[in-house]
């Protein structure tokens, strides 16, 4: 045992019971897994990643590279440092060798995140981190000290809010801080229930106080990575913090005073400190122990702890050897300024500390203390010590990368210390190279010959620790991942059956199956109902967008290819608009409901995007138009009423109405009050080509309409359809999805709707569709295709080629299938496709790429169903 | 006719501090604020438009919330105020248009309101910032709302309809810290539609 | 995350803001009048500048108000923000 009889921050008088590797232990709290297992004497952990060398705990913080553990769990956790994790009761361990678990089992915790505001943000809770925050607080001030450790290293005022076990891990333009705030990892099977186990802070500061602090670094000699071998200022942790000593007799290797303060503290604790090794020529220090001035600690002996070191002059040749089971080492300190350099801070070498330190601060921060370069000690730089062979000089031990693996890379031509890391892939591991970074610019320097100013670091990025992905998702995760968006008919929809499709965010009934139906024979009898008797749908989804003002339209006369302003109110009419490039952007049905309102409709996927769009135009380009839009996409909640019985079931509903096709024509709409009471707006709208109405009525009525639709509808056997009917239906009218048959390269006219562009106005685009490439003859255009034999559904994405084309790479794609269904009026399969000069190929065969057939095709007209529009006039 | 009406969040059980405030008239109001339309309005509603993000008035039941610089939210009890501002505007530039069922209400309360919203909203809620009889449109987790705060612990939020049962849900999960309560199974949820998370393991 | 100071709003996250690239191309007065070259000068092409660069924003989360912003490509730092019609003022 080597705890200490006195001394420490853990509470004595509590046993924690925990395991790592099957091995029983005990702690205290207060501890980390690492220091309970010093407390044992147990330093060695899992072997290194690929040369599978003994390693040890060799840190007592977050830059430990080696003892990495997996930890048991309701969800088991992998690739946790050893150093960074308290000890719970009852907590199980194992250690690894560079690579951890994924446990498949869904994690069971609570993740979340908090947004807050303050006027002062410092990170760190050491000395330095307190005295500035403890500065900030004043009246009125909102001060933030976020720390990792589980307490503050001082007193701090009251109304500084103190965030402990909290990392900061990114730092981000305008002074955006995350901050993972460990809340129940701590507590092992005692943690509440529905507390969040983790919680990333997103912290928005006025100022920024960086008290970080700084990173010790090894030393680069053979043999520096056996158990055994520990940081200086770890092993004074170890002593201090936890009242550990981390091995019985030391030998302290240094190139700085700092490690003097470990021997004065081991002596102070009994711990015998067989000798210091410094590579300075002089030293000055006070200390009762043997200093061996200008020398380097050359090799290490025993297997899996070290039993000794040989000690050589750095000038000479001696060789002194000195038994030991702990070696502590300092290299010199490093800034910790990843929180400074993400935010492109910049850095200078500082030659007297042998270090990288902030070269200013970024913009509204300060950067202080031991992470500002302020304290540390004057450091003689040793970036390797001479030797033979350079193949167990590590540099990276978490990644097991040497001098000779770094000198390989240079030799190879590697001249920039970002290629010595790609590499090498020093530097990668998920300690990102805390303890290792630095010393590979100075072995870099080394056989470059440049200074390790001029080679300089590798760019510093977030996360400075790892974090879950859960923590990055917070509440954000299975059903809470994504907004679904929901119709005020969802609950019949879910009720009667409904399987859902995913349009944007909405969920969309994609087919209502019976019994034992599949997806085709469900969709085949959806559309016929439509085409032979009624059926109905919820196209609530649509974007709705109210425009009003004198200037309305002349506004619409400018955003779509076709002509609004002498639509006569109580009308209807399609139009399309386009970008200016002259592309298809949105389509819809726009009402005239009087001289100064419309009532347009979106694409269900563009609402935002349109009424974004008429935005712009209206605030930067035409701010004088008398126009104001207003999204009402959720106001109404519609209903299409299709097929020849429509009239009928309609009727039933809206008896005020006058429906016969006199009275109430195609593209007209009335506003009328359902038997039921409720107001309504009847548009004799068709997305398929039957006779068909939509209802609109208020969405707090939806579902009562939907309700006494089905009810009107029973004697016609009224069959709800989703979204899949509505795309057969559709397709066999030519009627284009904005998004699937057109993709941001289809112009109206390729999509065959040339009769949908006024040449009488000018519009949004209109310029575009006389530039050379637009007028091209051989664009891809929209048409049908037939296959041949009458039975071959094509897949969407079908390449589309010649007929007695030669199949020899590269073959010229004619274009391709944008929609596929099977049409069960038609009584055989169609496609809608993009093929080049399409519209003068009606008639062609073309081959379609099925798989390894081609599959003859015929090119149609795009409409092939009732081209006539006979029906929908009803 | 009252009866055919069902809210977006009809089918749901709230826990303790969460309710829903369904089926108020809101008016979606444009006009320019320096017009004499705009004084007409004022004169109609017997308050004044709010000149300020963050700002409302009240006039009686009636509550107007700043949208934009020339858009205004009115809440009120009953749909005549509706026609009032149609009228008021007496054709003019602008537009009133109802949208009292494009968003509902959902109202949050209890000493953990604001931490609750502080679990997913990016605007700052500290009460030097903002306090009862402020609101803002801002996000509350992914979903868009106009947010009103209308005392020390209680909090309005106006979702879109569509999203409303998706926000109810996620308020539902941040609050379980705070109010414990069996997590509930939508009421339209299909059983067996969840996603096998197991499909991982070999 | 950027803090975009909405002229109507005051400073928000970025995320409750829709970007619109370049500020100041203003759509032609008479389009058909333009050559190609022209035309595509105002559709296709747009400036890619290292440092201050005058971009719109729309605050789609709150005012829905387009906006400029003068924004410095390198240090992502907001050097200005103004409405319709103002004028940059630093």
């Amino acid at each position: 045992m080597s705890r200490l009889p006195a001394g420490g921050r853990v509470d004595r008088g509590t046993v924690l019971r925990f395991s790592v590797d099957g091995r029983e232990l005990t702690g205290h709290p207060g501890d980390t897994v690492a220091s309970a297992m010093l407390a044992h004497g147990i330093i060695e952990v899992g072997r290194s990643i690929y040369r599978g060398r003994p390693r040890g705990i060799m840190a007592a913080g977050v830059e430990e590279p080696n003892a990495l553990l997996q930890v048991d769990g309701p969800c088991s956790e992998g690739m946790l440092p050893a150093t960074t994790v308290e000890l719970y009761d009852g907590l199980v361990a194992s250690t690894l060798s560079g690579k951890g678990r994924l446990d498949p089992t869904p994690d069971p915790a609570v993740y979340d995140k908090k947004f807050v505001h303050t006027d002062v943000l410092v990170v760190g809770g050491g000395p330095a981190g307190v005295k500035a925050a403890a500065e900030a607080s004043a009246p009125g001030v909102r001060v933030m000290l976020v720390d990792d450790q589980p307490e503050p290293g001082g007193e701090l005022p009251s109304d500084v809010v103190v965030l402990t076990r909290t990392t900061a891990i990114g730092s981000y333009d305008d002074n955006y801080v995350l901050a993972l705030e460990r809340r129940t990892d701590h507590l092992g099977a005692a943690a509440p229930a529905n507390v969040s186990r983790q919680r990333l802070w997103h912290i928005r500061a006025g100022r920024v106080v960086l008290a970080t602090g700084a990173h010790e670094r090894p030393l680069v000699f053979a043999g520096n990575d056996k158990p055994g071998v520990m940081l200086a200022g770890a092993v004074r942790t170890y002593l201090n913090r936890y009242g550990v000593a981390a091995g019985s007799q030391v030998v302290v290797f240094t190139n700085n005073d700092s490690a003097y303060d470990t021997v004065r503290d081991l002596l102070d604790a009994g711990v015998e400190v067989a000798a210091v090794v410094d590579a300075r020529p002089e030293v000055s220090v006070d200390v009762d122990v043997r200093i061996l001035t200008g020398s380097a600690v050359i090799n290490t002996e025993g297997e899996d702890r070290i039993t000794g070191v040989l000690v050589r002059s750095l000038e000479g040749d001696a060789v002194e050897s000195f038994e030991c089971d702990l070696l502590a080492v300092s290299g010199g300190w490093s800034p910790v300024v990843h929180l400074h350099s993400q935010r492109q801070g910049k850095l200078r070498w500082d030659d007297s500390i042998a270090a990288f330190v902030p070269d200013g601060a970024v913009r509204n921060q300060e950067i202080v203390g031991a992470a500002n370069g302020e304290g540390l000690w004057p450091t003689r730089a040793l970036w390797l010590v001479p030797s033979d062979s350079y193949d167990t000089h590590f540099v990276d031990l978490q990644r097991d990368v040497t001098v000779a693996d770094v000198w390989r890379s240079t030799g190879a031509g590697m001249l920039n210390v970002e290629h010595v890391k790609r590499y090498t892939s020093l530097g990668t591991a998920n300690d990102q190279g805390k303890t290792s970074g630095v010393n590979a610019i100075g072995v870099i320097a080394h056989a470059l010959g440049g200074s390790v100013g001029e080679i300089g670091t590798t760019t510093y990025r977030a996360p400075y620790t790892p974090v879950a992905f859960a923590a990055l998702a917070g509440r954000e995760r299975g059903d809470l991942f994504d907004p679904e968006r929901t119709t005020s008919i969802h609950p019949w929809h879910v009720e009667h059956g409904a399987l859902f499709e995913d349009v944007g965010q909405w969920k969309r009934p994609w087919y209502f199956p019976r019994d034992g139906e599949d997806i085709d024979a469900a969709v085949a009898r959806e559309c016929r109902a439509a085409r032979n008797g009624v059926a109905f749908m919820d196209a609530s989804t649509l974007g709705k967008i109210e425009i009003w003002g004198a200037d309305a339209g002349e506004f619409l006369n400018r955003i779509y290819t076709n002509a609004f302003k002498k639509l006569k109110p109580g009308h209807a009419r399609y139009g399309v608009m386009c970008r200016p490039d002259g592309m298809i952007f949105d389509d819809g049905v726009t009402l005239r409901l009087d001289d100064n309102r419309f009532f347009l409709t979106t694409t269900t996927g563009g609402a935002a995007g349109v009424l974004d769009w008429l935005e712009e135009w209206l605030q930067t380009e035409w701010p004088s138009l008398d126009v104001h839009c207003t999204s009402v996409t959720e106001q109404w909640a519609t209903i299409a009423v299709v097929g020849p019985r429509s009239r009928d079931v309609v009727s039933v509903l809206a008896p005020d109405l006058d429906l016969s096709a006199e009275a109430f024509p195609f593209m007209t709409f009335r506003e009328t009050t359902l038997a039921s009471g409720v107001p309504a707006r009847i548009c004799r709208i068709s997305f398929s080509g039957e006779l068909a109405y939509e209802i609109n009525v208020s969405s707090w009525y939806g579902l009562s309409v939907w309700e006494q639709v089905y009810e009107a509808g029973l004697p016609y056997d009224i069959t709800p359809y989703g979204t899949e009917a509505m795309h057969v239906l559709r397709a066999e009218k030519g009627y284009i999805i904005v998004g699937q048959d057109t993709d941001g390269t289809v112009t109206p006219h390729d999509a065959g709707m040339a009769w949908a562009v006024s040449k009488q106005k000018d519009f949004v685009g209109n310029r575009s569709f006389s530039r050379s490439d637009t007028a091209r003859a051989d664009r891809k255009q929209l048409i049908s295709l037939l296959p041949t034999d009458g039975t071959t559904k094509l897949p969407e994405g079908t390449q589309i080629i010649a007929r007695d084309v030669a199949l020899t790479p590269p073959v010229p794609m004619l274009g391709h299938v944008t929609s596929s269904y099977h049409s069960e009026a038609l009584g055989r399969p169609f496609a809608l496709a993009l093929v080049a000069g399409g519209q003068s190929r009606i008639g062609e065969t073309l081959m379609a790429h099925v798989g390894s057939e081609l599959v003859p095709v015929q090119v149609a007209d795009l409409v092939l169903y009732d081209p006539e529009g006979s029906r929908r006039d009803g | 006719m009252a009866d055919l009406r069902r809210s977006p969040l009809a089918h749901l059980t709230f826990p303790q501090g969460l309710t829903e405030l369904p089926f108020r008239t809101m008016v979606n109001l444009r006009v320019e604020p320096s017009s004499e339309t705009a004084a007409r309005v004022e004169k109609a509603l017997g308050t004044t438009l709010p000149r300020q993000c963050g700002q409302t008035s009240e006039a009686g039941s009636r509550t107007v919330f700043w949208l934009g610089p020339d858009e205004w939210l009115v809440l009120a009890d009953s749909a005549e105020v509706i026609s009032e501002l149609v009228e008021a505007l007496g054709g003019e530039p602008g537009s009133a248009v109802d949208v009292s069922a494009n968003r509902t209400i959902v109202e949050l309360s209890g000493p953990f309101a604001r931490d609750v919203l502080e679990k997913g909203c990016p605007v700052d809620l500290h009460p030097r910032e903002f306090g009862p009889g402020n609101a803002v449109q801002t996000t509350v987790g992914p979903v868009p709302v106009l947010l009103w705060q209308t005392d020390a612990e209680t909090y309005r939020l106006f979702p879109r309809s569509s999203f409303a049962d998706y926000l109810a849900r996620w308020l539902m999960d941040a609050m379980s810290e705070y109010v414990p309560f069996a997590p509930q199974q939508q009421s339209w949820r299909v059983s067996g539609s969840e996603p096998d998370l197991g499909s991982l393991d070999e | 995350m950027l803090l975009i100071g909405c002229p109507w709003c005051g400073p928000r996250d970025e995320t409750e803001f829709r970007y619109g690239g370049q500020a100041h191309v203003a759509y032609p007065e008479t389009p058909a009048e333009l050559d190609d070259q022209q035309w595509a000068e105002y559709v296709f092409y747009r400036e890619n500048p290292k440092g201050p660069f005058a971009e719109r924003w729309m605050h789609s989360a709150g005012c829905r108000r387009w906006f400029n912003v003068l924004r410095d490509t390198v240090s992502y730092e907001v050097l200005a923000v103004y409405r319709n019609g103002e004028e940059v003022s630093r």
